[in-house]
């Protein structure tokens, strides 16, 4: 007798007596009242109010100049002139001058911004072919169907780049000039190129192959999108590594803004040469607008912001304010709560009842 | 092969459809034709042996598969979507892409199907093939082939502890008296041996079976699924009807037992057999909770059309607004754009595809999954185990889990439900004079106590000698014996399981006989020179005879004692040796654990010194004992003890009806020792140790119309016919008369008026009652009957009736002998049980059968009525009377419960009602105003009820009360209340497996009730229930962030976040931890649930999952999309952020926020929990950034590359994921906390008082119960109910109701 019983014994079917079985598993369970969690709420509150001060101090050494230049200065005679269709053609520039009081130090940031544009309409966002894009020579001679109807220009040639995005490319320019105190006026050095993601210029867009030959030749064959002026490989002739589809403006434009009220960068303030080694310098700037865009279409506005950035992004008061009321109302149920612990849980009785 | 037109073929089907369908069969045995082709074969018509339970073929696996999948609405739904997404007008996602969800659902759903359906195919294939044996002409033998093989009108040969193939008629057996033991468990459970007789003169059997001899015609009835019946005739040349029923069937499954071989003939093969018949699949039950989730799902609909509508009109204005045609709208490839109006009725759609998973169809799948996770826990639960059958719960229906969480009503079975359904023998009145058994009671009474008394009862027994030589293993393993005592159970096991015999426990088996009734019946053997004449032998020996038990060796081989002669396993001395072994293994426990306990010894033998004042010593022996051969040998005849070669101890009963057994033991206990049973004969010892034979001519079996049953034997002495009857006593005492003895008339009168009394009195004591009746058939009588008999027996039509009348032919004019009192003990924690349920507020009633005093006394021993309780007694015969008496109570009950005295008392009304009332109370018109009543009672007990009954009561109070109902029983009689009941659980007790077949749960034992409501029913219950609200919640706040940024995108359908990281993100990232927590959460110990069955009320009624509580999820999500939305958009608004930039820190932070949302839901963290979670977490990361990093242009219009990359190296997106998840929950974070701390729920009580220690635990649920308690103690103290006007009209006593109520009654009126 006294054999061990096994699984084959006269219990064969008896469970596993293990705590996975059993649900018996040891657990944390924690329980949500007053007590236990008053030190969290406070230890919340606090590093909410921390970070929301760090934040705001941060955010306050930011400077930002925004500049609505859609019918400003001289701006509101080509505004007129681009509300009429048959105007598209002609050039029209116009200048703005704006005084910046206090320098901006640092890294300055030159964005041009659109206001009311939505890029962000699903039809909009579709209509454009990523491969194409990417240097795919048969894509590029034959571009999805979602650029439809910007897919082939009205000869049957193909469209480099294809699509509505690409089609609706922000063409305004701009030089800025800066004009100080004394001294004559310099214009302000802009990089504008290097200013994508990494990886989009050297992934996601590239240029077709070209085994010796020159961009034209490559995207010999295609046409140049309705409204453009120039086709893709015109549109940097200087710097090769600028030109076609890995145009910096034009992967910029590419990458769509997730609101209606967007800006997308121009240029970032060359700082090898004074005056500009610490920043743009207080004083009066014109700036010289290329006028291009028309905006009366959707009742859009153009702008230009320069800014400096913080470790967290550009000048954004929502962020340290948000902190700061969270943390406020962190406290304040806190304190409601040490209100109910004082009344109800002080010890623990009321749940013996 | 030979060719044959269509039209042939079509009309073969046609006949072979025209003979299936027939309500009657004409068979014919195959050999004459053996070697034909197939159509000409008489029995070509019905389907072979081979069978095919798969749904699929190999071939057409994905159209049907398909098919039976588009079954489901959700499904439609998915495609439909799909297809839509195909119209490029209306396209929010790449078709392709949108093709990908339901392609998921659907091939993991056809893979599951397939892999089941294969499993199928293989047993099919391996029980196809397994091999039998099937008589062919050519070989002149039988041959050794497949199961597959054997057709209708073939004949098979089973040999020993083989398996039958088909249902097969048995034409031969290997045993002389022509009979074949088979074990059913295969089919029904049941592991007591069945015993099938032959067919006899129907084909030569004698030396050897000659198939080839068969040339009658079998007609048989059309298959059906009643294992328990079958109708038969074999009609043979000679037009001579033979009849046959399921005594001589075979049934497919079975396993042949105790029988050399035995040959039959098939009747039904393959699909037709009655085991396939009654193989169902699981039971497709949809819950309580499921049927309030389809609501939701409506509202989410609603709610989609709703936001759907919104972007539709929002795109409209927001196109009117526009003031030309910006370069942002693009047309269509004609350069031509929509009207707004018609853009706004696209964009519906488009918004429907959109928002689609507000719908949640992946819920389905989840609570199917969590369903399969809860079961797999119930089924494994160790407390749920019964170690007396090795049986664990088993779930039948596995989508009604969560019901168990919400029962309100619980209907039982007394008996085998409450009662173990193992009957022991109490007392007996012989010839109106009653006999208690004190001592027998003494020894019950003992076993009560708790299991330590049990064993030491045991250790009285003297050690017989023999047991010595096992001495050696005695003392070798104390641990055993420690085992032995945590659990008595067990110790019946270990020391019962190798006999194998159904119902020989030793509880049952054992029987201390009165000594006034010892000294009659030895006073009566000798004093009788004819010993029938003596009623106190008669009476024993219909005890022994008027039964259907089947009596074996309880050895290890099953084998069954066939005839006295034949009784040669007795000298194998291996068989006895190993029998001996196991006996002495089990009595070693008893002896070694009186070592731990002397001290209770001593005082119980005290105690039964004291009661047995003047016992000689021969029946102290007894009156200990075991061993009935000591016993016959000392009282009468010593010379004999050796000489016997079969000792009685050796033998066990199994019978299908544990009375039987008790009756069989107590009449053994007398020394009338039930040797042997074939169908012809019976072999009794008598106390003198002479063996008489009886020849048995026919068994009426019992019935529940008649309520009794006989046995026509003839006496191998007097040569007498005589029939023993035994029944109920309302269904014996009509039938009695008196022409056997004129002058005895006045005596045999007062007989049966004592008898009467007797039998009361056991009723009241809770015992089930048995009359015993004799009737002395005279030859000529018994011709002229017995030629009735065979007519009725060979009849096909009305068989049952003609058997029916026949034997209610005979049973007249029967002479009372005298009853017997048999006790069904209560299962173990019963009462426990039954106060722990109504604890958790649920009203337990009782339907029996019994008789409403037996009934009555049950109640009150399993607690269901307590003494200070109200008790209305309801009998009523007419129903005007029953009218005025209902609204009478009704108006009481109503009073009592209102009035203000009775506030501060918890007096509880217990309604008793009858079979007859009760089918008044049911009609129609009364119906409403008894179930008002009704609900007013604490309990209900129904007695004499029928099946039918049952299942109505079952549905009125069902629908009537609208409440959650479950129904427990164990017997054929409660299938059908089973089947009504929200939640039917089966006992697989004694009764066979019927119930168990019926019902979604089976258990073993009552007590498992306990914790499979009050732990798993709550338990599942608020898992499911918090999982599918979750579920809506998550795919609410999920969807609601695509939404708000239409109101960006000018309501133009733009998802900010890649399609194929929306689908991983409800497929794997958030799919896991809820389907987790929907299994594994655990809000309260299953300790403290047991501990404080109060707790289980949370789930009861609509419980946790309510129109509240799903609005409150709802604007939850609603509140939490805002935020995880309105956060993100504020702080980057004006920069230079990009759509899809936008949307990854989006979807993560919703991720966040929707796990985190998780944690604060789930209330034990266990490691399973741990890894789950932050897998989800480590998932979540991983798959995105490896997804971001490869897919440069994989999914065209949005393009997520390397996008997750940038923003982890962004302290803008830490910062944003910080505050926006902590804005998020902070409402639902607080309220928790200030719930839990304002006013804390029961189960948060509870869930604060299982952090304590495990006493303090303890101490303080004792606290809360008995707070609780308090009110309920209280009446008790009080010395009269406040309730002076209830007396009147109800009956407050459980005495029997009398006329003289009613007629008051109706005077009061």
């Amino acid at each position: 007798m006294g054999k061990v019983k096994g699984k084959s014994g006269p219990l064969a079917r008896r469970p596993d007596n293990s705590a996975f079985k059993q649900q018996r598993l040891p657990a944390w369970s924690p329980m949500l009242t007053a007590t236990t969690v008053l030190p969290f709420f406070y230890l919340m509150a606090l590093i909410c109010m921390l970070l929301g001060v760090w934040l705001l101090l941060t955010v306050q050494s930011t400077q930002e100049i925004k500049l609505d230049y859609t019918e400003a200065g001289t701006c509101d005679m080509c505004f007129e002139k681009r509300k009429n269709v048959s105007n598209a053609a002609q050039i029209c520039t116009c200048t703005v001058v704006f005084p910046i009081k206090k320098a901006l130090k640092g890294d300055v940031f030159f964005y041009y911004g659109l206001q009311n544009f939505h890029q962000n309409l699903r039809r909009y966002m579709d209509s454009r072919d990523d491969a194409q894009m990417v240097g795919r020579k048969t894509n590029l001679k034959n571009p999805s169907s979602y650029c439809e109807p910007f897919m082939k220009d009205p000869n049957g040639l193909p469209i480099a780049p294809c699509g509505a995005v690409a089609n609706s490319i922000f063409n305004d320019t701009f030089t800025l000039t800066y004009h100080g105190s004394s001294g004559p006026s310099i214009p302000v050095p802009l990089l504008r190129k290097g200013i994508t993601w990494y990886t989009d210029k050297n992934v996601k867009y590239r240029n077709p192959k070209n085994d010796n030959m020159t961009l034209a030749q490559v995207f010999e064959g295609t046409a140049r999108p309705l409204y453009w002026q120039k086709p893709v490989y015109e549109l940097d002739l200087l710097d090769p590594t600028n030109n076609g589809f890995i145009n910096d403006d034009l992967i910029i434009w590419m990458r769509e803004a997730a609101f209606p009220n967007f800006k997308k960068l121009y240029g970032v303030l060359y700082r090898a040469k004074q005056p500009f080694t610490k920043g743009l310098p207080a004083g009066n700037y014109t700036i010289n607008i290329s006028y291009n865009f028309p905006v009366q279409y959707f009742r859009g506005r153009k702008e230009v912001v320069l800014t400096t950035l913080t470790w967290f992004g550009g000048q954004n008061h929502f962020l340290p304010i948000a902190y700061l009321v969270t943390s406020c109302l962190i406290l304040l149920i806190a304190i409601i709560l040490t209100v109910v612990w004082w009344k109800f849980g002080k010890n623990g009785k009321r749940l013996e009842e | 092969m030979t060719w044959r037109s269509p039209l042939a073929l079509v009309r073969d089907a046609l006949r072979g459809q025209r003979a299936r369908e027939k309500d009657l069969r004409n068979l014919a045995s195959n050999l004459p034709y053996e070697g034909l082709e197939r159509a000409k074969q008489p029995n070509c018509y019905f389907p072979g042996n081979a069978i095919k339970t798969t749904k699929y073929t190999l071939l057409l696996f994905i159209p049907m598969n398909l098919f039976e999948q588009f079954h489901r609405l959700a499904n439609i739904y998915f495609v439909g979507l799909a297809i839509l997404n195909f119209v490029p007008v209306v396209s929010a996602f790449q078709p392709e892409v949108a093709l990908i969800p339901i392609c998921v659902v659907l091939s993991l759903t056809a893979l599951k199907d397939a892999s089941e359906d294969f499993r199928r195919y293989q047993s099919d294939r391996k029980l196809n093939n397994t091999p039998c044996l099937i008589y062919s002409r050519k070989e002149q033998q039988f041959i050794k082939r497949h199961w597959k093989d054997v057709r209708v009108g073939d004949f098979v040969k089973v040999v020993c502890n083989e398996i039958v193939p088909a249902d097969l008629l048995l034409l031969h057996t290997s045993d002389p008296s022509g009979v074949c033991h088979i074990e059913t468990s295969n089919l029904d459970g049941e592991i007591n041996l069945k015993q099938r007789k032959m067919m006899s003169g129907v084909c030569i059997s004698d030396p050897e079976f000659e198939p080839e001899s068969f040339n009658s015609a079998v007609v048989c009835e059309k298959p059906n699924n009643n294992l328990n019946h079958f109708k038969c005739y074999v009609e043979k040349p000679n037009k001579e009807k033979v009849g046959a029923g399921i005594e001589s069937l075979l049934l497919r499954g079975c396993t042949v037992r105790n029988t050399d071989h035995a040959v039959g003939f098939v009747v039904y093969a393959g699909h037709e057999t009655k085991a396939m018949l009654n193989n169902k699949g699981p039971r497709y039950k949809r819950s309580k909770l499921e049927r309030k989730l389809n609501t939701d799902v409506i509202f989410c609909v609603i709610l989609l059309f709703t936001m759907c509508l919104i972007g539709a009109l929002g795109h409209f204005l927001w196109l009117q607004a526009l003031p030309g045609v910006p370069p942002y709208l693009v047309p269509d490839g004609n350069g031509h754009l929509d009207s707004p109006s018609l853009s706004g009725f696209y964009m519906f759609f488009t918004m429907i595809i959109l928002l689609q998973i507000l719908i949640p169809i992946s819920l389905y799948v989840s609570i199917e999954l969590v369903k399969i996770g809860q079961i797999f826990f119930i089924t494994n639960d160790i407390d749920l185990h019964d170690e007396g059958t090795d049986s664990r719960v088993q779930c039948k229906a596995l989508n009604i889990t969560e019901d168990l969480g919400q029962i309100e009503y619980i209907f039982s079975d007394k008996t085998g439900t409450l009662t173990e359904n193992k009957m022991v023998f109490r007392r007996c009145s012989i010839m109106g004079t009653e006999y208690a058994h004190k001592e027998n009671a003494i020894r019950l009474a003992v076993l009560d106590v708790p299991e330590s008394e049990e064993e030491v009862i045991f250790n009285q027994q003297p050690r017989p000698p023999r047991i010595g030589w096992s001495l050696d293993t005695e003392d070798s393993n104390p641990e055993d014996t420690r085992h032995h005592h945590d659990n008595r159970r067990k110790s019946k096991v270990t020391g019962n399981a190798q006999s194998d015999a159904a119902f020989s426990s030793l509880l049952e088996a054992v029987v201390i006989p009165d000594r006034t009734l010892l000294q009659q019946i030895s006073r009566a053997e000798s004093s009788s020179s004819s010993r029938n004449i003596d009623p106190h032998l008669d009476f024993f020996l219909g005890l022994a005879i008027c039964n259907t038990v089947v009596v074996s060796v309880a050895t290890a081989q099953r084998q069954r004692v066939s005839g006295v002669s034949r009784s040669d396993q007795t000298s194998n001395p291996l068989d006895t040796l190993s029998s001996l072994v196991k006996k002495s293994g089990s009595r070693q426990h008893f002896f070694t654990s009186w070592q731990h306990k002397p001290k209770k010894n001593r005082t119980i033998s005290e105690d039964s010194v004291e009661e047995e004042d003047h016992v000689k010593p021969p029946v102290k022996i007894e009156g200990s004992g075991e061993t009935n051969k000591l016993h016959t040998c000392s009282l009468h005849a010593p010379s004999q003890c050796d000489k016997s070669a079969m000792t009685p101890d050796n033998l066990s009963y199994e019978a299908e009806s544990p009375d039987e057994a008790a009756l069989v033991y107590a009449a053994k206990a007398y020394g009338f020792t039930l040797l042997a049973r074939t169908p012809d004969s019976v072999t009794v010892r008598l106390p003198s140790g002479e063996d008489l034979v009886f020849q048995v001519l026919d068994t009426l079996t019992f019935d529940y119309n008649r309520k009794r049953m006989s046995v026509l034997v003839r006496h191998p002495i007097t040569k007498e016919y005589v029939l023993y009857t035994k029944g109920a006593d309302h269904a014996i005492m009509e039938l009695l008369a008196t022409p056997y003895a004129e002058h005895l008339s006045g005596k045999q009168k007062n007989i049966a008026a004592d008898t009467q009394y007797h039998l009361d009195g056991y009723a009241k004591e809770g015992l089930r009652t048995l009359c015993f009746t004799k009737k002395v058939v005279s030859d000529k009588a018994y011709e002229s009957w017995s030629v009735n008999r065979q007519r009725a027996l060979a009849a096909i039509d009305n068989r049952e009736e003609l058997v029916m009348d026949t034997a209610v032919q005979l049973e007249t004019d029967l002479s009372l002998l005298g009853a017997t009192g048999i006790e069904d003990r209560l299962q173990e924690s019963v009462p426990e049980t039954i106060m722990a349920l109504r604890e958790a507020g649920i009203q337990v009633w009782v339907l029996t059968g019994d008789k409403t005093e037996t009934a009555v006394n049950i109640g009150y021993a399993c607690r269901l009525l307590e003494e200070e309780d109200l008790v209305i007694n309801m009998s009523c015969g007419n129903k005007f009377a029953f009218t005025s008496m209902l609204d009478c109570t009704l108006e009481e009950v109503r009073r009592f419960s209102e009035d203000p005295r009775n506030v501060d008392t918890t007096q509880n009304i217990s309604l008793v009602i009858d079979g007859h009332t009760l089918t008044l109370a049911l009609s129609s018109d009364l119906q409403k105003r008894f179930v008002d009543l009704a609900k007013r009672c604490r309990t209900v007990l129904c007695c004499r009820v029928t099946p039918l009954q049952k299942s109505r009561v079952v549905t009125v109070v069902r629908e009537k009360l609208n409440v959650m109902t479950l129904a427990v029983g164990d017997g054929a009689n409660d299938v059908s209340m089973i089947q009504a009941a929200d939640v039917g659980i089966g006992i697989s007790g004694q009764e066979g497996m019927q119930a168990v077949m019926a019902s979604d749960f089976a258990i073993s034992r009552f007590k498992h009730l306990k914790k499979l409501l009050l732990v798993h029913g709550h338990w599942c219950y608020t898992r499911l229930a918090s999982m599918i609200i979750y579920f809506f919640y998550k795919n609410v706040a999920y969807v609601n962030l695509l939404f708000w940024h239409q109101f960006l995108c000018g309501f133009s359908g733009t998802a900010m976040i890649d399609y194929w990281l929306m689908i991983f993100f409800n497929l794997f990232f958030t799919s896991v931890p809820p389907i987790m927590f929907g299994i594994m959460d655990k809000d309260v110990s299953a300790e403290m649930l047991l501990g404080v069955p109060e707790l289980y009320r949370t789930g009861q009624g609509t419980g946790e999952y309510t129109f509240k509580t799903f609005w409150i999820s709802m604007l939850d999500a609603f509140y939490q999309s805002l935020v995880c939305f309105f956060i993100p958009y504020l702080a980057y608004q004006d920069s230079d952020i990009d759509v899809f930039t936008f949307g990854t820190p989006l979807n993560t932070i919703s991720f966040f926020t929707i796990l985190l949302h998780l944690s604060i839901e789930i209330k034990a963290w266990t490691v399973v929990h741990w890894v789950i979670m932050l897998g989800s977490v480590a998932l979540y990361f991983i798959v995105t950034l490896a997804y971001s990093a490869i897919c440069v242009t994989c999914n065209p219009p949005s393009n997520p590359y390397w996008i997750l990359q940038r923003q982890m190296a962004d302290p803008m997106f830490y910062l944003l994921c910080i505050i926006t998840t902590v804005v998020a929950l902070l409402p639902r974070y607080m309220f928790h906390v200030l719930r839990n701390s304002i006013a804390p729920s029961p189960l948060v009580k509870a869930r604060h008082l299982d952090r304590l220690d495990p006493s303090t635990r303890d101490q303080c649920m004792k606290m809360w119960r008995s707070f609780r308690g308090i009110a309920q103690v209280k009446p008790s103290r009080l010395s009269t109910p406040p309730s002076p006007t209830l007396e009147t009209p109800v009956d407050i006593h459980p005495h029997s109701p009398t006329t003289f109520d009613i007629m008051w009654d109706e005077r009061h009126h």
